[in-house]
């Protein structure tokens, strides 16, 4: 097996195990821990195609990464002020829970 | 497979396992800071140093430490038996058929083949690619992180205090 291939497997795995537990788990916390894992993944794809890929010196790859990792950041503080202000509302973390808007 | 790949390989998806699976969520957030430190090895390994090196400062040293902080900060009334979603199996009969047909899919590709020259990350023309050509990106992405982190210092304050109706679907205490 080719090295790119290997780390694309190893990428799928990681996208797999984070889907899996966004779909299992109810708890808000552990959802955004399963997200973070998934993007996770993707970044290790970028990085792979640019290792292995036809066009190394571009370094799309890389700055891509860095835009996504930026954009990742924000979107964990965004998501946990989310959670502590839910939390401080409805005390609980139990997603199913939080269902005030449900018709 | 080369020896040092399959361990990285195994600590990156024992931690993600162990985060997703954990019942205490101090331990998941723990998890998830071994997972992402061992991708963070992956990437050194890709000759990409610098994504290395930014992967530990911002997702170990801020994110996992910031989800660790929300878990402390927010424990308390908590019931120690978690319920999971309505048919766990199916959830986890999903992720493996994704699992499965991304895996068939890659390994009936092919891919372009690979470039002789070894590729260079350096910081210098990481820093130059981004103030030349990705200049406007760069501020973007600066206005977002901004934006991003008012709003949710501005979201998790406490309420201004007015007694607003108590919530209807849960018991206190």
């Amino acid at each position: 097996m080719s090295p790119l291939l290997l780390h694309l497997l190893l990428a799928a795995a990681l996208f797999s195990i984070g889907l899996g537990g966004a779909l299992i788990r109810r708890n808000a916390i552990v959802v955004l821990i399963s997200i973070e894992l998934m993007l996770n993944a993707a970044n290790l794809n970028f990085l792979a195609f640019w290792r292995y890929g036809p066009e190394p010196e571009a370094l799309n790859g890389p700055l891509f990464v860095l835009f996504a990792i930026a954009v990742a950041a924000a979107e964990a503080a965004v998501g946990l002020a989310l959670i502590i202000a839910i939390y401080r509302r409805y005390q609980t973390h139990q997603l199913e829970d939080i269902s005030r808007l449900k018709g | 497979m080369t020896l040092p790949f399959a361990l990285l390989a195994g600590l990156v998806l024992g931690g993600a396992l162990a985060a997703v699976t954990c019942r205490e969520r101090v331990h998941a957030g723990l998890f998830l800071a071994l997972s992402l430190v061992g991708l963070a090895l992956v990437f050194l390994r890709l000759d990409a140093e610098f994504i290395g090196f930014v992967q530990i400062l911002v997702y170990v040293g801020a994110v996992a430490v910031l989800i660790v902080f929300a878990i402390l900060l927010t424990r308390g009334a908590e019931n120690p038996r978690e319920r999971l979603g309505n048919s766990p199996g199916f959830g986890i009969l999903l992720a493996v058929a994704v699992f499965a047909l991304l895996a068939w899919a890659l390994t009936s590709a092919s891919f372009p083949k690979a470039s002789e020259t070894a590729a260079a990350l350096t910081v210098r023309g990481v820093g130059d690619r981004l103030m030349r050509e990705y200049v406007l990106p760069l501020q973007a992405i600066g206005l977002l992180l901004t934006a991003a982190l008012i709003g949710a210092a501005v979201i998790a304050l406490p309420a201004p205090t007015n007694p607003a109706t108590p919530p209807t679907n849960h018991d206190p205490e």
